[in-house]
């Protein structure tokens, strides 16, 4: 049954993250183009190192780190008069009423809240991604459609609330949809952050022993769940490429690209 | 400082096996985690120079087959291209060491490859050979129609033709793609002591290494930072040994039409 239940944390994921993922992106689009200077460093930043270093490195840091830094703030809050430094040695300490989840919770809360480290972590490593996405589309919308705008008299957010964003899609669409393949093709690292996705059942049911049950009635099936993974991820990819062609097609239409101009001639 | 150099002696090669048998329990120094990360870098570099060696040529070749008239060259190629990009390398590694696996039950002699050295070395290397093939692909598709009219006009024909013309061309329109493809080559081998394969003896890369030290000291904001101060140098280091490479294969071309390399990574594979 966990099997079943994990294709639908797997689509989950991909549902939650991918808006928030974009959110992420388009704040961090926006603060590497802005006029402030701090807010510009922050932006690029974030953009340039989550890209210089190994996704999976990131997944396993911002775990631990988010979930430390949400019980520390708890713990300033809910335990002021606690005495003892937070880091014993090897340890990380806090009050019994700042862990996260409450230790006596329902099994339910520490999945859920689990799972919600592992969005807002993927959240974060993919929102510099589609930020790169992003910058580049705002870049790429011609310079004469701003200085039309800036010509009407719309101030600098006008401009880019009414002229730059609706735009720049058509130039994103490209780079936001290799970025969703290769959020797809992420979604197995779940497995590492500690959620029990399709990985972790696929190596629990095709193995001949494991913890929960203690014997199998059939040898070591591990290859048969892996190769099933394989095609699903496959199928998922050909469907999403499909889809997406279709969407491209269909914002491309009447754009003066090259894109455009072909399918005009194509009589469309 | 004399502690640091001991360490150094001790744990620098520990990823190949070499030096102290255990390591470290508790009281981490700054020394140690530097050192034992690093040594970890060892396997990251073999299995990045190791695939991105063996898969150059095996991916001209892919590129070449995908580019062919005969179906029964051209349907394999983009077969094999359509399955390694598109399921995650995470899961072949996961695939293939079970493979693996269960072949050794059949012969012996495949139990080299139940070992990531290997195993994980294989599959890095036909995935890596995907990609590449993929933009190499790309750039045979966008070789100029002028440059092979004037190989034909030269009476140049099958394999001087490809040597001559059609492949250098092909490099140089390529390269500043595979210049990612390679960074992100070496970082995708973050991910083989995390699928399948084991690390005997506690062997492992340098990611195994920061993981095993965060899960200690239960303190991730010393050796991931360390992890990554090492794969920047890395990343660097390739940059630059592409660039390198870049500039002799542009050498004939007039300055301006230069093809620069850009730092335009495709996440993960």
């Amino acid at each position: 049954m966990g099997l079943y239940w994990s294709f639908g944390t797997v689509l989950l994921l991909l549902c939650i993250t991918a808006p928030v993922a974009l959110a992420f992106g388009f704040g961090g689009a926006s603060a590497a183009r802005s006029h402030f200077a701090p807010l510009r460093w922050f932006g690029k930043t974030y953009i340039a190192l989550v890209r210089g270093v190994p996704d999976i490195a990131f997944f396993l840091f911002f775990v631990i780190a988010i979930d430390q830094g949400i019980e520390y703030l708890r713990h300033k809050v809910k335990c002021p008069d606690w005495d003892m430094p937070v880091r014993q040695g090897n340890d990380f300490v806090v009050c019994a009423a700042a862990k996260m989840p409450l230790g006596n919770s329902p099994q339910f809360y520490h999945e859920a809240y689990g799972f919600a480290l592992a969005v807002l972590t993927f959240a974060i490593v993919f929102g510099a991604f589609a930020a790169n996405v992003l910058f580049g589309a705002m870049r790429a919308v011609p310079h004469g459609q701003l200085e039309t705008a800036e010509a009407y008299g719309m101030t600098r957010r006008q401009t880019f609330w009414r002229v730059l964003v609706p735009q720049m899609w058509v130039f994103a669409l490209p780079g936001l949809s290799n970025l969703w393949m290769v959020l797809i093709k992420a979604t197995p690292l779940l497995f590492l952050l500690g959620v029990e996705d399709i990985v972790y059942w696929s190596r629990e049911l095709g193995g001949t022993k494991t913890p929960n049950f203690t014997d199998y009635p059939h040898g070591d099936w591990r290859i048969y769940y892996f190769a099933f993974l394989l095609v699903f991820y496959l199928c998922f990819t050909r469907v999403s490429e499909i889809v997406l062609d279709k969407i491209m097609a269909r914002l491309t239409f009447g754009q003066a690209t090259s894109a455009g101009e072909a399918q005009r001639k194509a009589g469309r | 400082m004399e502690d640091c150099i001991q360490t150094i002696l001790d744990y620098g090669l520990r990823s190949q096996g070499i030096g102290e048998r255990l390591l470290p329990r508790s009281d981490f120094t700054l020394c140690q985690q530097f050192t034992l990360i690093g040594s970890g870098m060892i396997w990251n570099i073999y299995f990045g120079v190791v695939a991105l060696i063996t898969g150059f040529f095996f991916a001209t070749a892919l590129a070449m087959g995908k580019a062919a008239r005969s179906a029964w060259l051209r349907k394999p190629a983009e077969w094999f291209i359509f399955i390694f990009r598109g399921s995650p390398l995470f899961i072949q590694f996961f695939f293939a060491y079970f493979l693996f696996l269960s072949l050794k039950s059949v012969h012996p002699s495949f139990s080299a490859f139940t070992s990531a050295w290997l195993g994980a070395l294989v599959v890095l290397f036909l995935n890596t050979a995907a990609y590449s093939a993929e933009i190499f692909y790309g750039a045979l598709q966008s070789i100029p129609k002028g440059d092979t009219e004037a190989a034909d006009a030269y009476g140049l024909q099958g394999w001087s033709r490809f040597r001559r013309v059609i492949w250098p061309t092909m490099l140089r329109l390529a390269w500043p793609a595979y210049t990612n493809e390679a960074i992100f080559l070496f970082h995708a081998t973050t991910l083989v002591f995390f699928s399948g394969f084991p690390a005997t003896q506690q062997r492992g890369d340098a990611l195994y290494y920061a993981n095993y030290f965060a899960d200690k000291t239960f303190n991730p904001f010393v050796p991931y930072p360390i992890l990554a101060m090492y794969f920047i140098i890395l990343t660097l280091i390739v940059i630059t040994i592409f660039g390198a490479v870049n500039r002799y294969l542009n050498r004939h071309l007039p300055q301006d039409r230069r093809a620069k390399i850009k730092y335009r990574p495709q996440v993960i594979r």
